[in-house]
């Protein structure tokens, strides 16, 4: 295979990295929400931890983008 | 290189230029040129002083604008105290300067000056800024932890009650997150920024080329992409805060480790 399609192809992969942190973020997002909805005064105080569970899902997601960035530019 | 066929280059909006015929300008051997990421940067700091300075009455009854900074100033104090405790006060003036830096920088960025000719720069769309941000917060973490916590602040690595035979483990793996916060601090802030600003461009070219192409792909493309973008911006926005934010919570939860250890 051509070294500049090999890279082309491993950007386009490195996509799933990005829906993967999508799915997470749903998640941090969902289960708050479902939770909060359970309960909803002790909802406000768990905001910050809320930001911190999408902070790590998100970043995960970026470092995807990342690789991808470098394959097409960089690399 | 993919990105010569694009018509619209997606990142030539992070293109550092020099200003005015500064590229010459040295200090001490090193370029000092002031270009377009140093002019935003100032206009962010004017900025910032601009709404600060206003909000600063001390009246009673506060106004409308005295309101709004009151309010900043109180949700970075209100920060501080959850995550920190009553040592984080000390804290409020780094973590609000570093957040309303930053969340000024992101908004300046988004804002549609490109249609009277001005082009804004999101300097933190630029590794070298965010790393020097989070550098600087994290100096601060090892500073304020060896200060007050002498060699015992490398007991943060061994949370307590770890058995004995688990800390040869749990030591390599505590020291490489802790050394890795530095770079996840910067990287998120910039590649948040940097993807939301390609997929904006992107989006774009889709409107323009799309239009170009004639009636049809206008119809089927050029309003779809332009109706997904009002969306985007919308997001964009959101996300320029929520980094801001997560970059001055993040801050004050490794301060919080250097203040008070496990």
């Amino acid at each position: 295979m051509d070294a500049e399609a090999a890279k082309l192809i491993g950007a386009g992969l490195a996509a799933i990295g990005a829906g993967m942190a999508a799915i997470g973020v749903g998640n941090v997002f969902g289960s708050f929400l479902e939770s909060a909805l359970r309960n909803p005064g002790a909802a406000d105080g768990q905001q910050g931890r809320l930001f911190i569970g999408f902070a790590a899902a998100e970043l995960l997601g970026l470092l995807a983008f990342v690789v991808a960035m470098i394959l097409i530019f960089v690399a | 290189m993919a990105a010569e066929v694009a018509k619209v280059d997606p990142m030539h909006q992070f293109t550092i230029a020099p200003l005015g015929g500064s590229a010459n300008w040295e200090l001490a051997g090193f370029n000092i040129a002031f270009t377009n990421s140093a002019l935003w940067m100032a206009i962010a700091t004017g900025a910032l002083f601009v709404f600060v300075a206003g909000g600063l009455r001390r009246e009673l009854v506060p106004g409308r604008w005295q309101m709004s900074v009151e309010f900043f100033t109180g949700f970075i104090d209100d920060m501080l105290e959850a995550n920190v405790g009553k040592a984080g006060r000390k804290y409020v003036p780094y973590i609000f300067s570093l957040f309303m830096f930053i969340l000024f920088a992101n908004i300046l960025g988004l804002l549609p000056l490109g249609v009277i000719g001005v082009h804004p720069f999101t300097f933190t769309s630029h590794f070298t800024v965010t790393g020097v941000l989070a550098i600087l917060s994290f100096s601060i973490v090892l500073l304020v932890g060896f200060w007050k916590h002498g060699f015992h602040f490398f007991s943060l690595f061994i949370p307590s009650g770890t058995p004995l035979p688990m800390i040869p483990i749990i030591f390599p793996i505590e020291l490489i997150s802790f050394l890795v916060r530095p770079f996840s601090l910067g990287l998120r802030l910039f590649v948040a920024m940097m993807a939301g600003h390609v997929l904006l461009e992107v989006l774009s070219s889709f409107v323009i080329d799309g239009t170009n192409a004639g009636i049809g792909f206008a119809a089927l493309v050029g309003i779809p992409s332009f109706l997904l973008m009002i969306g985007i911006c919308a997001l964009e926005i959101l996300v320029a805060a929520i980094q801001a934010y997560v970059f001055a919570l993040l801050t004050s939860l490794y301060i919080n480790d250097a203040e008070n250890l496990h």
